[in-house]
């Protein structure tokens, strides 16, 4: 305990990375699936390839894709923007399957009957599909939050500084303490990112409170 | 000359084809540790999976074990524990034998859940004993999910494996790992190639092997969101 508060901004400033580098992609990835997973639930014969798709992406383990990266888009091997790009692309993945069958899920009455009542199909998105969708997107959210805050730390053995950085520094001095120092943090920002993003869901989609627990987004 | 070639021509090195530190032996002992891990994971995760997933007992225990294992970082727990027991083969694989656990736990219990309770109960009417019901009915009508349990294992054990060559595990991560030190750009880049192309093979043959699990004339299950 004497090291972490001798190295307190050290350690600090390495979670600010570390939660800047997993939400970043966690949003990007967000922003991205979500009208890719609905055109997917509009369009039954485009879903199997575009999950399929994702499916394949989310199979490169994720330290040859580091790797990889920087010679297909042309950055340096220590870019953090290799990292976020990385994760955005793993949490797409994930997100167009949870997206797409949270879409689906919505009952065509319901689409029917906004229609009726006069809603655009652009207002229909946002103010019926969204909100219904919600639970489903939330559930697929909170696995890629936790899984993106865990994997962020690979990117230290190319160099890329985050939590995972005490990792292999810890490694190479042989400090134990150092490394405990580092999981402890990465397991806060996953809880305290997953909590905020429970209570999100209660107070954004307040009738899901009972459904959301029960699902696993496998 | 660009990476691109580069990486050409480390593949096509005659070196990297031959001895020990060549590709085929690295590939080969990358599927040993794969095999091994996955078959001792499975052993110990498959049956508290049907356990749990028959009875329902324990069922929030291992939600909150397997969400609680996705979110400790691999490279985190082995650099933890080669610091600890040392370095050698032995705590790095009951290091990736923990971590295969939680999906092959989560598959099981989930495919045993999704099971619909008519037919465990119709299968019970019939008077089926519990452990007929649970092997005549149960097992095969969640076989799809139990080897898409599997299939998560085996490739995030590939993954780990790889990130284990930075701890001093051998596999195709080596290659990766002493590029990265050595600062020889084709051999990271050939070797990261390698592990992502033995990635989507086993995908691709745990598709196929999926569908040969799915039971013929089962009604459709709906795809769990």
């Amino acid at each position: 305990m004497s090291w972490l508060s001798a190295n307190r901004d050290y350690v600090l400033d390495l979670a600010l990375t570390h939660l800047w580098l997993s939400v970043l992609p966690v949003v990007i990835g967000f922003v991205l699936a979500v009208p890719v997973g609905w055109y997917a639930s509009r369009h039954p014969r485009l879903r199997g390839p575009l999950l399929g798709a994702g499916g394949i992406l989310y199979t490169i383990p994720s330290l040859p894709l580091f790797v990889i990266l920087p010679p297909i888009i042309g950055t340096g091997y220590l870019d953090p923007l290799n990292v976020v790009i990385a994760l955005s692309a793993y949490a797409v993945a994930l997100m167009v399957r949870s997206a797409a069958d949270g879409f689906t899920s919505v009952s065509p009455s319901v689409l029917d009957s906004s229609t009726a009542s006069g809603y655009s199909s652009l207002q229909r998105a946002f103010r019926v599909e969204l909100p219904l969708a919600g639970p489903v997107l939330l559930a697929g959210l909170r696995v890629v939050t936790v899984s993106t805050v865990s994997l962020v730390s690979v990117g230290a053995l190319i160099g890329v500084n985050s939590l995972g950085s005490l990792f292999t520094d810890g490694f190479r001095r042989d400090f134990t303490t150092e490394i405990v120092v580092g999981v402890v943090g990465i397991v806060i920002i996953a809880l305290v990112l997953d909590g905020l993003l429970v209570l999100i869901g209660r107070l954004a989609l307040p009738w899901a409170a009972t459904a959301r627990t029960a699902r696993s987004a496998s | 000359m660009s990476i691109v070639d580069e990486t050409w021509q480390w593949f096509r090195a005659p070196e990297q084809w031959t001895g020990a530190s060549g590709i085929p032996s690295r590939l080969l002992e990358h599927l040993g540790y794969t095999g091994l891990t996955v078959a001792v994971s499975a052993l110990i995760a498959i049956p508290i999976g049907l356990w749990v997933g028959h009875t329902g007992r324990l069922r929030g225990l291992a939600v909150v074990l397997s969400g609680a294992l996705r979110a400790l970082p691999t490279l985190g727990v082995l650099t933890y524990v080669v610091l600890l027991s040392g370095l050698g083969l032995t705590p790095i694989t009951v290091a990736l034998t923990v971590l295969a656990i939680p999906p092959l736990l989560a598959g099981t219990y989930a495919g045993l859940e999704a099971v619909d309770r008519a037919t465990i109960d119709a299968a019970r009417g019939m008077g089926m004993s519990e452990w007929q019901v649970l092997t005549k009915v149960e097992i095969p009508l969640a076989l799809p999910l139990i080897v898409g349990g599997l299939r998560s294992a085996t490739l995030q054990v590939v993954a780990t494996a790889t990130v284990a060559a930075y701890v001093g595990l051998g596999g195709l991560g080596r290659f990766i790992i002493d590029g990265i030190a050595l600062r020889d750009d084709p051999r990271m880049v050939g070797g990261s190639i390698a592990v992502v192309v033995l990635a989507l093979v086993l995908d691709a043959l745990f598709v196929l092997l999926q569908k040969a699990a799915t039971p013929s004339r089962a009604p459709k299950v709906p795809s769990r969101p």
